[in-house]
């Protein structure tokens, strides 16, 4: 236990007026950590689930990202090799290894390489699942692991996210929630993403694509399955 | 850095007389303002949200102890380390430490005020490092060799074209006669040139917008993204914070980063919000082996338990500034420490002393925007109020403006003397400026008078103009505005 580490505390407590802490206070912060309890949630996303849909799907335009949405996962090789083409950009992918992909028939469109791990400098374009969809803001929640590497996130210039509509909440809370009922620890990055990267540092002149993704490209998956 | 904050005045001066950074900052001043106000007007609970944020600040800062005991408790089970540091020179050691343990050569950064307020930059150059801002704002300042102008939009002080003579300076490995007229080209050329660094990073550095007690937790929030790259590419990711910044829970945090992004830039939310827990796990493809958090002092415990503890709700938005008539005309370099505006004529005082930074909660109209637009309600003008008195009380303020406030003291504690006094003054100013109606010069008001005429008054007092308008509106059927 380090010196500046007692001293500090020490410091706090005296210029709080008290010498510890008593098992009335400790109580109140352990009850807070372990309760978990909701402050005011904005009632924009209180919504049916299908207008919830429509709210990330506006929320996720307003800031730049684009949506496409599909009834089922058969299409996505399909409506990735097409957007690639309409953004003049080669016709190969860094699929992230997720379980959640593995249904997605990549030999549909033979022309599209496919490739999975995480990313590397050269990677042009990701393609990835996404945990859960944040109505409230249109922002993607991701939860890094095996099967899905940060890297790819953030290095290439255009991300492709595969999100089924069900998978879509109203608000941050109801996105915490669904982390903590995984029943797993917390994983090492958990990342909200709201449209592509941007800065506004020149003159405050919006441009995308500072150092993460150019564009983020949303596949809506309507039905449940392939 | 070193400051120059004793200096405001002069600093002031010389940042009126600047047309390339009065161009700047006019540009800035209605971006930021009117975002802002639109982004507000959207969300019905805003208000709301900052009376919450405020409480849970309130909260965290009366158990400042018990809840950093517990982050760290998580950060250590997530196999994380927390290095508690008292003074900026405590946290660079434990920095270079950490660097020097994994035989580091580059060190990316994501912004952070606390790297300005320690110097971490210049201590990792003497010590052979190469530090690299990543922050395209960042990164144009320290090409230039400058401090940061504004705590969230670093390069607000400088318009394109000095970005453009600054890249085409440095970047020498580049085609000299390329054009850097737009801005998407200096964003892909700063783009082009970092995304090596990062890739060559043996450690990258980020600060902290939260740090998380149930979860231990840091969480950064940035638009560009270059937080993330800095923090995953890395086998080495260093957080240094300040103590302030822990919250309770996620819930916690989801409530202030509502009012966060809303405040600052005027975004719904900014496009990266990240929530690191640790190193890697061993399945885990990417991401950093170690995760170190540098927790700073710097006199801020010594805060609680003041008339200034309620600024250590403060989340670096930037509103304050943003709003102030003050920085507007000035700039930021003007307040010549890390932290300008009005957050930083509090702040600054307190962590390198009244002595050194006593101008700055002199620089103020007193208008009340900052506050009226701080997220987390911080009573900026009443704090600046305090340091006011308390340059008073240590007689430091400069003698002929204790002289005359002793003068006014005196008549104004006598109301008819004071009265007849103020009556006369108006009198005679409004006779001899009756035929311009302003004056160019006045004995004693030379501060005034260097720059603007001072208009005549019209002969009469407030006191009479009040008692008239009251003897007015007592009238029947009329009512007072």
């Amino acid at each position: 236990m380090s010196e500046a580490r007692t001293q500090i505390l020490s410091g706090i407590r005296r210029s709080l007026k008290r010498d510890g802490a008593s098992p009335e206070m400790t109580a109140v912060v352990d009850d807070r950590l372990r309760g978990h309890q909701r402050n005011l949630v904005p009632q924009r996303s209180a919504l049916s689930a299908s207008d919830k849909v429509d709210l990330f799907v506006s929320m996720v335009t307003e800031v730049a990202g684009t949506v496409d949405r599909l009834p089922n996962l058969s299409r996505v090789p399909h409506a990735v090799a097409d957007y690639l083409a309409s953004q003049n950009l080669p016709a190969e992918v860094k699929v992230a290894p997720d379980p959640r992909l593995e249904a997605v028939p990549w030999d549909k469109r033979p022309t599209l390489t496919v490739t999975r791990g995480r990313a590397e400098d050269r990677d042009l374009t990701s393609v990835t699942a996404a945990f859960a969809g944040i109505a409230e803001t249109g922002t993607l929640m991701m939860l890094s692991g095996p099967e899905h590497p940060t890297t790819l996130n953030m290095m290439p210039d255009t991300h492709i996210v595969v999100l089924r509509a069900d998978q879509i909440v109203g608000s941050y809370e109801d996105g915490w929630d669904a982390v903590r009922g995984r029943n797993k620890d917390m994983p090492r990055t958990v990342n909200f993403i709201t449209g592509p990267s941007r800065t506004g540092d020149i003159e405050q002149t919006l441009q995308l694509g500072a150092h993460g993704p150019r564009r983020l490209h949303i596949l809506l998956i309507d039905g449940a399955g392939v | 850095m070193q400051s120059t904050s004793h200096a405001f005045k002069d600093n002031a001066h010389g940042a009126l007389a600047d047309d390339r950074l009065q161009k700047a900052l006019g540009k800035m001043k209605v971006g930021f303002q009117d975002k802002r106000t639109r982004a507000v007007a959207r969300l019905p609970e805003f208000d709301q949200l900052r009376d919450q944020s405020r409480d849970i600040k309130n909260h965290v800062l009366e158990h400042l102890d018990l809840y950093l005991e517990r982050f760290e408790d998580k950060v250590i089970e997530r196999g994380g380390k927390v290095h508690w540091c008292r003074t900026p020179g405590e946290a660079r050691d434990a920095i270079l430490g950490i660097c020097r343990s994994v035989d580091a050569k580059i060190v990316t950064k994501g912004k952070s005020m606390i790297a300005e307020e320690i110097e971490i930059n210049d201590h990792l150059e003497k010590n052979g490092l190469e530090p690299v801002e990543t922050d395209l704002g960042e990164y144009i300042i320290q090409l230039r060799k400058e401090a940061p102008s504004h705590i969230i939009a670093p390069a607000v002080h400088l318009n394109k074209e000095d970005v453009a003579e600054t890249f085409m300076k440095i970047h020498t490995t580049l085609d000299p006669k390329r054009s850097l007229e737009e801005p998407r080209a200096l964003v892909n050329e700063a783009r082009e040139m970092l995304r090596q660094k990062f890739l060559a990073a043996d450690v990258g550095i980020t600060g902290a917008n939260f740090l998380i007690a149930e979860t231990g937790s840091t969480v950064i929030v940035t638009n560009e993204g270059n937080g993330d790259l800095t923090q995953t590419l890395p086998k080495v990711h260093i957080v240094l914070a300040s103590l302030e910044k822990i919250v309770p829970t996620l819930e916690d945090a989801s409530t202030i980063l509502r009012v966060l992004a809303r405040s600052a830039t005027g975004q719904e939310f900014s496009s990266y919000t990240t929530f690191s827990t640790g190193p890697r796990r061993p399945e885990d493809l990417d991401g950093p082996e170690q995760f170190h958090v540098v927790l700073l002092d710097n006199g801020r415990t010594g805060m609680l338990g003041t008339e200034f503890q309620e600024m250590l709700r403060c989340i670096r938005c930037g509103a304050c500034m943003n709003h102030c008539p003050v920085y507007g005309a000035v700039g930021g370099h003007a307040y010549g420490w890390v932290y300008p505006g009005p957050m930083g004529s509090v702040l600054t005082p307190s962590l390198i002393g009244v002595q050194e930074a006593g101008h700055l909660p002199n620089a103020s109209t007193f208008c009340g925007k900052c506050e009226s637009v701080c997220p987390m309600r911080i009573p900026l003008p009443k704090m600046m109020r305090h340091w006011r008195e308390r340059e008073y009380q240590n007689k430091m303020s400069p003698q002929a403006f204790r002289n005359g406030l002793s003068v006014w003291a005196w008549f104004a504690k006598r109301p008819k003397l004071y009265r007849l006094a103020s009556k006369l003054a108006m009198g005679v100013l409004g006779g001899l400026g009756r035929r311009k109606g302003r004056f160019r010069s006045l004995p004693l008001a030379g501060g005034w008078t260097g720059g603007r005429d001072m208009p005549a008054p019209e002969g009469k007092t407030f006191h009479q103009l009040w008692a008239e308008r009251q003897a007015n509106s007592s009238s029947p059927g009329k009512k007072a505005a």
